[in-house]
């Protein structure tokens, strides 16, 4: 395609190193001034690096950047800024202390004499944005006191107030509701309509057919294709992503449940901040059934989580494993009641990055025969037991039992913990978000071991905040909503429609949760 | 070729040569511009630890407390903590160690050990508080462990010039009971026959009669060899490293990182404890003396211990290295008068350049992916 | 008693001047992101060069200025190692506190004939308000050095910077998210030197209020421990600037206190008496601190664009 001015973005030949690994080969990428533009590709693929240079945040080894026909140079992100380009990181970029106002700013505040800060010239400006695109944000509350919907919103704010006429969005949809999709989605609309250019990275196939006219597709860090979306089927999109024929859905035999081996009875949590996050909570789960627990970020997932493995202090209630009651013994305890547990952040609350893989595999076991004997490690056990992980979840490079665990990728590393986690043969294995940030490969193996787990008669709870994987894997389905099951389907009764009707409260408007 | 040198390079061992001879280099430089020959200077440091067997042995035997406490800081950096109270809980444990050793008299196989358990129990209690502190109430470890050293550093005077222990016109308490001292020989040595035997022989003479000889260094070893199986091989050493690392993971495998948080201090505390008492027994004065400012132990031992990246081995070494610079330094100002701080300033350099050395490994990982880089173009 | 008042007033404020500028800067650089533990070290060198300067210029406050540049081309160590090679900052900054006194030694002993004890100034800092005239009454006892006011300014300032400017914003940003700073186009790197730096000056203010205003010479003992009082107001205050002086204030005052019993009539050992600022410290903390929130990113070095 040739260098033209009807394009806001054209990237050519972009190569990136990192770590001795090609990170992105030769990448070329044309965005339609005025369009909707997805970039598709797996975690891991390069479609960040790829917008990270576009933001000047990475320097390009080698290849070109155009923006609407003219070759420019962009060293840093003033420079992007001063372009034009805003980009709205998958990880929010916000300070949490920080009022709205004042993340909106930073960095371009306006100011009177001696720098002091005037916010009032910048407020009105800031105004007429929010009502031109209709977006509802109070200016004044403080970042981490709002949904995050509302947070990414403010995110989009920044970028406008800093004049930007090509908008990327890194997943933008990773986290929000389907209601809150649907808010995102007109929101684009109504700045494509303005004549902004919206560059949108996802790896979700839906998405793209609601919102983007094209689509250039990367594979490891490879230009694969650039297509119409209209003019393919998912089925194609999914394989021209992944490189290969993939199952979009996952394969299970129907749930035979058994016996109740898990319940929680009206569980009451205080949050870091002492107030209510789990509110009289009850529920139950079954030998041989997935569990699925549903709900935006920041429902009470993570104190009901806290408080099932006692590492916060349950105010009321009671939460039984078979007829033995563990709130508010210990960690310990909890862990040795044959429950196991994968964590959402596998690096801060998963493994020690800086310490082997043979020492992370046995985590969750070192205290026990035969790993230790007699207070003292018995290292010929832990590489035995390492290796066999190795082997049975087929963790990569395969001589990596003395490398730290930092230097494996995140599928590996996942594999690694799920590994760890079920060969402690758990009655109970809880997953929060288990493929965060995986690949299709792994994510479709993660979803296969929880089946198998299930159809060995355990019991899976799920916690996810990716309503897909929800409704993909389990066999009943919550919705967690303010610190309370606001209702529970059985897989057949469970669609987006019912389920993301409860998850925004039940109303589907904008909820906060301070 | 190149990889081999660059794994080389990457190795902790090669990283601290490096920094010390850029201290080395820093001080040289220093000597060079305020008028001093830094050759001569180079010279006098190498003769005043190297020229006489009683040199080296005042310098192993010196750098006993400084390994001791060293490796009581890289005890608690292992297990995320920053120990800078083993100063004061080395002055403390002198202190109790002095008062135990004065006020009873047992025989040795009774004194020795109640002297040195008085002296390490004050040191663990005074660490373990500190442990306590940021355990039940979450105060940072630094802060308390700051006004701990000085509680330490006044109690110490206090009982130095108070009535029941201070040594008439001295600033200094009584030294401990005889029946306390961990000398080697010390009876013998004075001896008629002893003399007669060591008259006889420079080389024993110079070792045995003209130095507080004493076996507390094999105590350091011993002592640092056990620290380095508590960490590496025993179930106890992987919480406490993994709770260092990661609390959170910690926790989540089941590990009580707060009371980790105070056993690590406690024993980081007895360490430091265990260095004072062997300096009240084994060398003289034998007792404390009433201090203006901190005789640095504490804090030699924490720039010895970052020398040696925490390996409790590794504080062996960095200790003695620091033992003979600070030896040498002083006759180095008895010699041709250069200020004996440029140790202090060589020291200090050195500790900056391991800071900075720590990026030689990310270096050279950027010059290999340059070079990967014009290979893959 | 209003003469005890005043004395205690007097020495309360002459001993947290010095502690309270040293904090200041510790709270800048911290709230930056950069952990300064050689702030001990910025004072001794600043101290020396204070009244060294002081000494052969014969003018204290060419000799102030001095001992704050001092303390800033020692905070550029820091700055580098922390900054630029991303290296340990705690383990930088004990090199500087180890080197800072080291330095300072070794230079008063070649600039004054081998004397750890520099010559005293031959005039100090002025003082503000000194009533030594109205002898015989309560007020000859109030005694205020100018540091003191600068003190008091200072922590004004800092507070003014970090609140109300711009600038002020972006350093508690980079303190709390530096990769969102740098998002924004804003240069985090530059503006940590610029705090780093600005903590060293501080510093070494503080150093030259000790051998300028308090003293007038540079001792060996001149700075022993302050730079680490300051650093534990800096926690104690929960890096804030008037949380910081607070502390610095009380530390001042059970230093007063010190001095107050020790001459009055109550029989205590001296050395005990000298306890009571660091027990009182430490009962502060376990009564009103507790679990205090440093700024998230103080201490991880920033790589720009890590993955």
């Amino acid at each position: 395609m040739e260098i033209n001015k009807d394009y806001a973005v054209q990237m050519r030949g972009i190569t990136k190193i990192f770590n001795n690994s090609v990170a992105l080969d030769s990448v070329d990428l044309d965005v339609k001034k005025g369009e909707t533009h997805a970039i598709l590709g797996e975690n891991g693929a390069g479609k960040s690096t790829l917008m990270n240079i576009l933001y000047g945040l990475y320097g390009a080894d080698t290849g070109e950047i155009y923006l609407n026909g003219e070759k420019v140079n962009i060293y840093n992100p003033s420079c992007a800024i001063s372009y034009g380009i805003g980009m709205v990181h998958q990880h929010f970029m916000l300070i949490e202390k920080f009022t709205v106002m004042q993340n909106i700013i930073l960095g371009t505040e306006t100011t009177d004499k001696f720098g002091i800060i005037n916010t009032r010239k910048a407020k009105k400006k800031i105004l007429d944005i929010i009502s031109r695109y209709g977006m509802k944000v109070e200016l004044k509350r403080r970042v981490r006191n709002i949904s995050v919907g509302m947070q990414q919103k403010v995110e989009i704010l920044k970028a406008l107030y800093r004049g930007a006429e090509i908008l990327i969005l890194d997943e933008p949809t990773a986290v929000l509701t389907p209601y809150e999709i649907d808010e995102l989605m007109e929101i684009i609309e109504c700045l494509k309509r303005d004549g902004k250019t919206i560059i949108i990275i996802t790896h979700k196939l839906k998405e793209i057919k609601k919102s983007s006219k094209e689509c250039t597709i990367i594979r490891k860090g490879k230009f694969v294709d650039r297509v119409e979306v209209q003019e393919e089927s998912e089925q194609s999109l999914a394989e021209k992503m992944v490189g290969r024929k993939v199952k979009l859905s996952v394969e299970k035999k129907p749930a035979k449940a058994g016996e109740v081996i898990f319940r929680i009875e009206n569980l009451c949590v205080k949050s870091e901040r002492g107030l209510d996050a789990v509110k009289n909570l009850s529920l139950s789960l079954k030998r041989g059934e997935i569990y699925g627990l549903a709900g935006i970020e920041g429902n009470g997932q993570k104190e009901l989580l806290e408080a099932i493995i006692s590492k916060r202090y349950a105010e009321s209630g009671k939460i039984l494993m078979g007829d033995k009651e563990i709130q508010n013994t210990s960690v310990r305890n909890v862990l040795d009641s044959k429950i196991s547990i994968i964590h959402e952040d596998r690096h801060k609350d998963g493994s020690i990055l800086s310490m082997s893989v043979a020492d992370n595999a046995i985590l969750d076991k070192y205290r026990k025969k035969p790993f230790c004997v007699n207070g003292f490690l018995n290292y010929e056990e832990r590489d035995k037991f390492t290796d066999s992980l190795i082997k049975e979840y087929d963790i990569r490079p395969v001589n990596c039992k003395n490398t730290k665990i930092r230097n494996l990728s995140g599928g590996n590393q996942q594999k690694l913990i799920i590994g760890r986690e079920v060969s402690s043969n758990p009655d109970l294995l809880i997953a929060v978000q288990p493929t965060r940030g995986l690949d299709v490969g792994a994510i479709e193996y993660v979803h296969k071991i929880l089946v198998r787990l299930r159809d060995e008669g355990k019991a899976v709870l799920l916690i996810s905040l990716e309503l897909d994987e929800i409704l993909d894997l389990s066999d009943r389905v919550a919705v967690i909503y303010d610190g309370s099951i606001a209702g529970e389907f059985t897989q057949e009764e469970a669609n987006e429609h019912n389920v993301g009707l409860l998850m925004a409260g039940g109303k589907g408007n904008d909820r906060e949760n301070s | 070729m190149i990889e081999k040198i660059a794994k080389f390079l990457k190795t902790p061992f090669a990283c601290t040569s490096i920094a010390v001879v850029c201290g080395f280099m820093v001080a040289c430089g220093i000597l060079l511009v305020t008028g001093y020959s830094a050759s001569q200077s180079l010279a006098i440091m190498v003769n005043s630890v190297f020229s006489r067997p009683k040199f080296i042995v005042n310098v192993i035997l010196k750098s006993t407390p400084i390994i001791l406490t060293a490796l009581s800081v890289a005890f608690a950096f292992k297990a995320g903590l920053f120990n800078i109270g083993a100063e004061g809980q080395y002055i403390i444990s002198t202190v109790f160690a002095t008062i135990v050793g004065i006020l009873c008299d047992f025989h040795p196989a009774i004194q020795i050990p109640l002297v040195i358990l008085s002296g390490v129990a004050a040191g663990a209690i005074f660490g373990g508080l500190v442990g306590m502190l940021k355990s039940k109430f979450g105060i940072h470890e630094v802060l308390t462990s700051i006004m701990f050293n000085w509680i330490a550093l006044y109690f110490c005077n206090y009982i130095a010039l108070s009535e029941r222990f201070n040594k008439p016109d001295s600033d200094g308490s009584y030294p401990i009971n005889p029946s306390g001292f961990t000398l080697l020989l010390n009876d013998w040595k004075f001896s008629d026959q002893g003399r007669e035997f060591l008259r006889n022989n420079y080389f024993l003479n110079d070792v045995i009669l003209k130095t507080d000889f004493n076996l507390n260094f094999l105590v350091a070893v011993v002592v640092a060899v056990l620290s380095w199986v508590m960490i590496y091989k025993t179930k106890k050493g992987y919480e406490l490293r993994v709770a260092g690392l990661n609390p959170d993971a910690a926790q989540n495998a089941g590990i009580n990182v707060p009371r980790n948080i105070f056993y690590t201090m406690l024993i980081s505390g007895a360490l430091s404890g265990l260095a004072g008492a062997l300096s009240i027994t084994g060398t003289s004065l034998h007792g404390i003396q009433s201090l203006a400012m901190f005789e640095n132990y504490g804090f030699n031992g924490l720039s010895v211990a970052l020398i040696a990246g925490s390996s409790p081995v590794g504080c062996i070494f960095a200790g003695l290295m620091f033992s003979a610079l600070i030896y040498s330094g002083q006759s180095l100002q008895f010699k041709i008068g250069a200020p004996s701080e440029i140790v202090n300033i060589m020291i200090g350099v050195i500790v900056f350049f391991v800071a900075l050395v720590r990026i030689v490994p990310s270096l050279i990982n950027k010059f290999l992916e340059r070079k990967a880089k014009l290979d893959v173009k | 008693m209003l003469s005890n008042i005043l004395i205690a007033i007097s020495i309360t404020l002459m001993y947290s001047a010095p502690l309270t500028l040293a904090a200041m800067g510790g709270v800048i650089s911290e709230r930056s992101g950069i952990v300064n533990i050689g702030i001990e070290g910025m004072m001794s060198i600043g101290a020396l060069a204070g009244a060294t300067v002081g000494y052969f210029s014969n003018n204290a406050w060419l000799g102030l200025l001095c001992a704050g540049l001092a303390g800033a081309i020692m905070s550029l160590l820091h700055a580098v190692a922390s900054i630029t090679f991303k290296s340990d900052q705690t383990v930088s900054g004990i090199a500087l506190n180890l080197i800072g006194p080291g330095l300072a030694m070794f230079l008063s002993r070649y600039f004054f004939n081998g004397a750890t004890l520099t010559i005293p100034v031959p005039a100090k800092l002025p003082k503000i308000i000194s009533l030594k005239s109205l002898q015989n009454t309560a007020f000859s006892n109030l005694n205020i050095d100018v540091t003191v006011i600068l003190a008091v300014f200072v922590v004004t300032a800092t507070w003014f910077l970090l609140y109300k400017t711009k600038w002020g914003l972006r350093i508690r940003a980079m303190g709390e998210h530096p990769a969102a700073v740098d998002t924004l186009g804003v240069s985090v790197y530059k503006s940590r030197y610029f705090c780093v730096i600005a903590s060293g000056f501080l510093a070494g203010l503080g150093g030259g209020t000790v051998t300028l205003a308090i003293i007038s010479q540079f001792t060996p003992t001149a700075i022993s421990g302050q730079g680490f009082i300051a650093l534990a107001a800096v926690i104690f205050g929960k890096w804030r600037p008037f949380g910081a002086y607070l502390a610095c204030l009380l530390f001042g005052f059970s230093q007063a206190l010190v001095v107050m019993l020790g001459g009055g009539t109550v029989n205590i050992p001296s050395p005990l008496l000298a306890m009571i600022p660091y027990v009182l410290t430490i009962i502060m903390l376990i009564v009103f601190v507790g679990r205090s929130s440093a700024p998230k990113a103080s201490g991880v070095p920033y790589q720009k664009g890590e993955r």
